[in-house]
């Protein structure tokens, strides 16, 4: 037992930060969200020069072989920049098929996932109708579906991987409220579907790497909520004090500070209990996506209080924060649906 | 990063948790299940030596001063198994987590001598005498006078909320040795024997009926030249020392008291039907949720072996499990309805539930307010700058 980074680890903390820093800049996410949400620019550097685009995918597939800790790392790294990214996508598309697809898919689609070459989405719902493999219905809500090449597309007993452009498939944006991760509708209409060799790990590692993903994406936000109002009450100036030098502003940042650090040990716990397969990880990933999200969303909304006007502005960040902050509560199921789950765990079902 | 334990770690555990079912099925089946620390103190002093007798008493301590050198690992899972197990809390638990580990880091080789085989053997009780009634928050500013007189610190003063005082048999207290001194500067740190005529303790009743507090007052009251740690005028830097020793280990063993308590609530939920209302539903899973943030909070702050810089990660645990239980204690009053406004029992001593809902207002105040951690926080984790302080 030991609940500290390795070297190793450090060593990736460090360098997806400083990449990401560098990369998923403000000017960049921004020239992004006046097109498609999508920062192709550092997607390709990530996928290609950092190579960490398939964290969790074996090394024979084009990963990097390694676990979800890891993999939190990278996604707690760019939830820190907001960066306008198809993370989730890949990490989700990616474990699916690593865990479900056939041999045949695994190779096609796996390496090319991982260089950026093609994007993946992953939508999954219990409405849409199949009859062998002709695919009708639709998917809402498929975060970046509208840069999206391939997508894997779940029924709770079967999974299909349909490209874009296969005759019947049309897909729709409408305007995004967080314009980095815009949402976009699937509609099928008697489209073709390759079937996965085996649904249910596909499921499984959907649902991990989605919860995981998303809940160490609202860590890395938080923390950047809570780093950069920090430095801004050491410069703004009111009645002749630095503002973080009143109770009032220091207690609201510490109360920030205490949901984070939380939340940090939901997102490593989660990450820890899928790799080491402990009877806890439906609980922990459960916990994770429900306590980050409401700790993101917390700290971003703190975030524009604490900056007063200038917070409520476009041009400052702080919108971007809170935007992507609600956005993760809902997205894949919210803190009130997660938290039933686990009152399921302990109380049994509601009578 | 790794959470599992080892074969040979789960094979403690297995001899852990075999010892101390057992000692709670046989000998000292009275004291099982215990909630409160003052009940049944005699027994629990019995009970110290036990553990001291099989070695069991501080293991985490160097085998030489009692202990079994055990690994970080070793004292998560004695602390669990402790817990689980139903033990009640330690009547030392000042002299095995404070009082210990200060004298082992400041002490001499004398006092190590003198002190720690008899607070590892359970036959040393001690208390803690920091907060008076004009130093509570503002620790620093306390006024209890220690003189060197004749060979003997002479020392006169008054402290408050002094845990378990009654039933010690030493305290360590800071006091102001250098006449003129403000704040932190000309404190000392002395260690006291409390059975003697110039130490006067009254006990405080609480909000539960209980008496854990009590008020402690210095008339002439002495102790041995040498009975200082550290030089005269090091107090502070002692006690602030020690008081980073209150984030150890036994953290994790108050945390498995914590999920019995919430197991209770739990139960009562379950017998209640209350466990069907969807908000008392979301208001479960969060303190479930919140008590495993806990564990994994605190295992971080263990693995933590960085100590060049401050680990403001751990500054936040106090507050943080101080808030959860206070909230807990809402919650069970919430899941017990009306019935938890009355008791069977005359004497104003309360089941779980009602008793925690009442103590846990203290968890938020004692051993620094919630409103002084989120200063330390700020200050301290966050380098946010000091508020400007008041001319004392």
């Amino acid at each position: 037992m030991d609940f500290s980074f390795t070297d190793e680890q450090r060593m990736i903390a460090e360098t997806a930060q400083s990449f990401f820093a560098e990369n998923a800049t403000s000017k960049r996410t921004r020239e992004a969200m006046a097109t498609d949400g999508f920062d192709r620019e550092t997607w390709q550097s990530f996928c290609q020069e950092l190579g960490l685009g398939g964290i969790i995918i074996p090394e024979e597939y084009g990963g990097a072989g390694l676990g979800n800790v890891e993999l939190a790392i990278i996604a707690e790294a760019a939830g820190a920049q907001v960066a306008a990214l198809p993370l989730l996508n890949l990490a989700i598309s990616s474990a699916m098929i690593a865990a479900g697809g056939t041999e045949a898919q695994k190779q096609k689609w796996l390496p090319r996932l991982i260089s950026g070459e093609v994007i993946g989405a992953a939508a999954g719902n219990d409405t849409v109708k199949y009859d062998g493999h002709k695919l009708n219905g639709s998917f809402e809500f498929v975060p970046h579906g509208n840069v999206t090449d391939i997508f894997v597309l779940a029924h709770p007993d079967q999974a299909w991987i349909v490209e874009k452009g296969a005759p019947g498939l049309s897909v729709e944006t409408a305007t995004t409220m967080d314009q980095t991760r815009p949402l976009s509708t699937v509609i099928l209409d008697n489209v073709e579907g390759e079937p996965f060799a085996d649904f249910l790990p596909a499921m499984h590692a959907s649902q991990s790497a989605a919860w995981l993903c998303l809940a160490a994406e609202a860590l890395g936000g938080a923390q950047a909520c809570l780093d950069r109002t920090v430095e801004y009450s050491k410069e703004r100036v009111q009645f002749g004090r630095a503002i973080g030098s009143f109770q009032a502003y220091k207690h609201r940042a510490a109360d920030m500070m205490i949901e984070i650090e939380q939340a940090r040990s939901a997102v490593y716990w989660a990450a820890c209990a899928v790799d080491e397969g402990s009877d806890d990880v439906k609980l922990a990933l459960h916990a994770a996506k429900a306590f980050c999200s409401d700790t993101f969303f917390k700290c971003a909304g703190d975030m524009i209080q604490l900056h007063g006007g200038i917070g409520f502005t476009w041009e400052h960040d702080a919108h971007l924060f809170f935007k992507r902050a609600r956005s993760i509560q809902t997205l894949l199921l919210d803190g009130n649906w997660h938290r039933e789950q686990v009152a399921t765990m302990i109380l049994g079902e509601a009578a | 990063m790794k959470l599992g334990f080892s074969k040979a770690e789960e094979d403690f555990r297995a001899e852990c948790a075999d010892w101390l079912t057992g000692q709670m099925a046989g000998e000292f089946s009275d004291i099982k299940g215990i909630a409160t620390l003052t009940a049944k103190a005699e027994r629990r002093k019995e009970w110290e030596q036990q553990l001291a007798a099989h070695k069991w008493s501080c293991i985490g301590w160097p085998t030489e001063w009692g202990g079994r050198g055990a690994s970080l690992a070793e004292q998560v899972i004695f602390a669990e198994e402790y817990a689980r197990a139903g033990v009640p809390g330690r009547v030392n638990h000042i002299g095995i987590e404070l009082a210990g580990p200060t004298i082992l880091t400041f002490g001499t080789d004398e006092q190590k001598k003198r002190f720690l085989p008899d607070i590892a053997a359970g036959k040393t009780i001690f208390c803690q005498g920091f907060s008076e009634p004009n130093a509570g928050s503002d620790l620093a500013s306390v006024r209890t006078k220690a003189r060197l007189e004749g060979g003997k610190w002479v020392v006169n003063g008054q402290k408050i909320w002094t845990s378990l005082a009654h039933i010690s048999d030493w305290i360590f207290v800071i006091a102001r040795s250098e006449e003129g001194t403000k704040g932190p500067k000309g404190l000392t740190f002395l260690m006291m024997p409390i059975d003697q005529p110039g130490i006067e303790i009254r006990g405080i009743k609480q909000i539960n009926g209980d008496a854990e507090f009590n008020e402690t007052f210095f008339t002439d009251a002495t102790c041995a030249e040498d009975s200082l740690i550290g030089a005269p005028g090091e107090g502070w830097r002692i006690a602030m020392g020690l008081l980073a020793f209150e984030r150890g280990v036994s953290t994790l063993g108050q945390q498995m008291g914590f999920r019995n308590e919430l197991d209770e609530i739990i139960a009562a939920a379950k017998a209640n039907g209350s466990a069907n209302d969807p908000l008392i539903r979301q208001r479960i899973a969060k303190a479930e949720i919140g008590l495993h943030l806990m564990r994994y909070g605190a295992l971080r702050m263990l693995s933590n072996t960085d100590h060049s810089k401050v680990d403001g990660a751990a500054l936040t645990y106090k507050i943080q499990w101080a808030s959860w239980r206070r909230s807990l204690g809402e919650l069970g009053m919430d899941v017990l309805g009306q019935a938890g406004e009355v008791t069977d029992n005359p004497d104003y001593d309360w089941g779980t539930l009602p008793n925690l809902f009442l103590y846990s207002r203290s968890d938020t105040i004692y051993g620094g307010t919630n409103q002084i951690q989120r200063n330390l926080i700020a200050e301290r984790a966050l380098g946010m700058p000091r508020e400007p302080r008041g001319d004392t």
